[in-house]
């Protein structure tokens, strides 16, 4: 049974402690960025956990270093900066090299969309998902709370080949029971099912989701909800069946909309089919200096759950 | 190998490279052939290396990371036995394995993909962590070049690497004063640069970079006793062995003519 709520990295980073312990394959790295769970890693295997400094760069390139040498690398990071000060060195040695050489190199950034709400925007991740999708080889993960970050831990640890794991920087309501209602591998989870429309999400977002389907419902529409938590390697087939009967398909994401991310990823999925309308929802492209909460943020870019059922009317009127 | 065979074979990577680089018609000569003494050294006499057993995890791990002399790379690892000679004659044509830039696994030997500077170090530093917690007692080397210490990423290893007390790291830096564009004591403040590793906490020796025997017996003595990682300055010239290429930067971009290359090979006893 799930607490109330969790904070992603310490579901996430629980999964890695208690691995540690078992599989001395298992190396660490933090890019001088903390938490109480790896505070008892570094003090419990202060061999297999190193903090490399203020360092993006040097983060992946020696955790592919190790992982070349076949260690399973957690590379663990702010996620604006581990996705996008050291790009370069993740698409030479986790884009590149991977490709001929086995890696499992498990980017961990934390700072999801805007949940550095008050920091502003340098530590804010509205681009990684559109920029990590872009790289062959890499798999993107976006969980929407602690089980299903637990869940891709545990996926992480046993898969190989480089991953990015997108997790939210606040605690957030669980919405899974356990981790292992979440398939990492089929890439999503269907919520509700609906006939007029259905709001895909991912993150954070997939709880705004929720509460706007419940509006919708109310008004008697038939709203399903998905959960997109893999955003490059996911069942494609599968989901084209879920969402095939759909009239119209909403895509949510706390990202920049329209630039490669979640968007795209279903447009993607369900090219195919043709004849389907997906329509994105997401951040303008623009940033925002102007210090809010993470709701009132959301709410002024149109991403609450009053406009994105309003949108869904509008859809289904047209 | 002994003394002269080494000359021997530094003078036949030479003349290859140049061949390479005529037929190609690729850049980079001058920069290929300023390490060539480097990797004679590594190849001929200090790296534990099987060319019959290339990914044998006991082996000492070399890296180019100043990957744009893939030439001189390609061409010692063939003279080397790791694969056949007459893959080098492919080099750069179309549906060759051998590109500009080394990627891996195109020929045994090659550990990584590079060419993108300041990939190597770190790479290297990951890789001797994971020699010391899985005990096996390999080295690692990485060759760079002067104008890769421009990159931060560069720095950022060599910061940390003391920091975890590595010792069987050995970086070489290919000091021969050029970059792409300029000098590279001019164009960065690059010097004092054995001073700078130094100060950044290695084990730094300079060394002349064309003294094969001087520079095998300063790699070969890594670890050096000192609790270090070790780093070679090894002071070159560009276009080294060629009387009008040495320490002319034009040939960093330009492309030999058949006359010229068989100047050069005249030069270098080859023909």
């Amino acid at each position: 049974m799930a607490p109330a709520s969790s904070r992603m990295r310490d579901v996430f980073l629980a999964s890695v402690l208690a691995r540690m312990k078992t599989d001395r394959r298992l190396f660490f790295l933090s890019a001088d960025f903390g938490s109480p769970v790896l505070d008892v890693v570094a003090r419990d295997y202060p061999d297999r956990f190193i903090n490399v400094g203020i360092a993006e760069q040097n983060l992946i390139n020696v955790a592919t270093g190790l992982a070349l040498e076949g260690f399973v690398v957690v590379a663990y990071a702010i996620a604006p900066f581990l996705s996008m000060r050291c790009y370069e060195q993740i698409r030479v040695n986790l884009g590149i090299l991977s490709q001929v050489r086995p890696l499992n190199v498990n980017m961990v950034g934390v700072g999801a969309g805007l949940s550095y709400d008050v920091s502003g925007p340098t530590h804010q991740a509205l681009e990684d998902l559109s920029i990590m999708r872009t790289l062959p080889n890499v798999e993107v993960l976006s969980p929407a709370d602690g089980a299903s970050a637990g869940a891709i831990a545990e996926y992480c640890l046993e898969h190989s080949g480089p991953k990015y794991v997108r997790l939210d920087g606040k605690p957030l309501a669980s919405l899974y029971e356990t981790g292992a209602a979440v398939n990492v591998e089929m890439g999503f989870h269907e919520w509700r099912r609906g006939t007029d429309v259905c709001l895909v999400a991912t993150g954070y977002m997939v709880h705004t989701a929720l509460k706007a389907a419940q509006i919708l419902e109310a008004e008697n529409l038939s709203v399903g909800v998905v959960d997109m938590f893999a955003l490059s390697k996911y069942k494609a087939s599968e989901l084209s069946d879920v969402l095939g009967h759909y009239q119209t398909v909403i895509t949510i994401e706390e990202g920049f909309v329209g630039k490669g991310g979640l968007d795209a990823c279903l447009n993607e999925a369900l090219g195919a089919r043709g004849g389907q309308r997906v329509h994105a929802l997401g951040l303008p492209s623009r940033y925002s200096f102007r210090v809010g909460d993470r709701d009132e943020m959301l709410r002024d870019s149109g991403l609450g759950e009053v406009s994105i059922a309003a949108k869904a009317r509008e859809c289904l009127r047209r | 190998m002994r003394g002269k065979d080494l000359e021997g074979m530094a003078r036949r990577i030479r003349g290859k490279v140049i061949e390479m680089s005529h037929r190609a018609e690729t850049p980079h000569l001058g920069s290929a052939l300023s390490c060539v003494d480097i990797l004679t050294a590594a190849y001929g006499s200090v790296l534990r290396i099987d060319p019959g057993a290339p990914a044998d995890p006991g082996r000492d791990r070399f890296i180019l990371s100043k990957g744009h002399a893939a030439t001189a790379l390609y061409a010692a690892l063939a003279f080397h036995g790791f694969f056949p000679e007459s893959l080098l004659d492919t080099y750069a044509s179309h549906g060759s394995r051998l590109e500009e830039h080394p990627t891996p696994n195109c020929v045994p030997g090659v550990e990584a993909a590079t060419g993108s500077l300041g990939h190597g170090l770190p790479l290297g530093l990951g890789m001797a962590l994971a020699s010391r917690i899985q005990e096996r007692p390999y080295r690692v080397y990485v060759t760079m070049s002067d104008g890769e210490c421009n990159e931060g990423s560069s720095w950022e290893a060599a910061m940390m690497a003391p920091a975890q007390g590595v010792v069987n790291l050995c970086a070489i830096v290919d000091f021969n004063r050029w970059q792409a564009t300029g000098r590279s004591c001019e164009v960065m403040a690059l010097c004092p640069l054995r001073e700078k590793w130094q100060a950044f906490g290695w084990s730094a020796t300079e060394v002349d970079g064309h003294d094969v025997k001087a520079l095998a017996e300063l790699m070969q003595r890594v670890p050096d006793g000192s609790g270090k990682p070790v780093a070679i300055i090894a002071n070159t010239v560009k276009g080294k062995g060629v009387s009008f290429m040495e320490d002319d930067n034009n040939w960093h971009y330009r492309v030999p003519t058949a006359d010229e290359l068989s100047a050069a090979r005249k030069e270098l006893g080859l023909s």
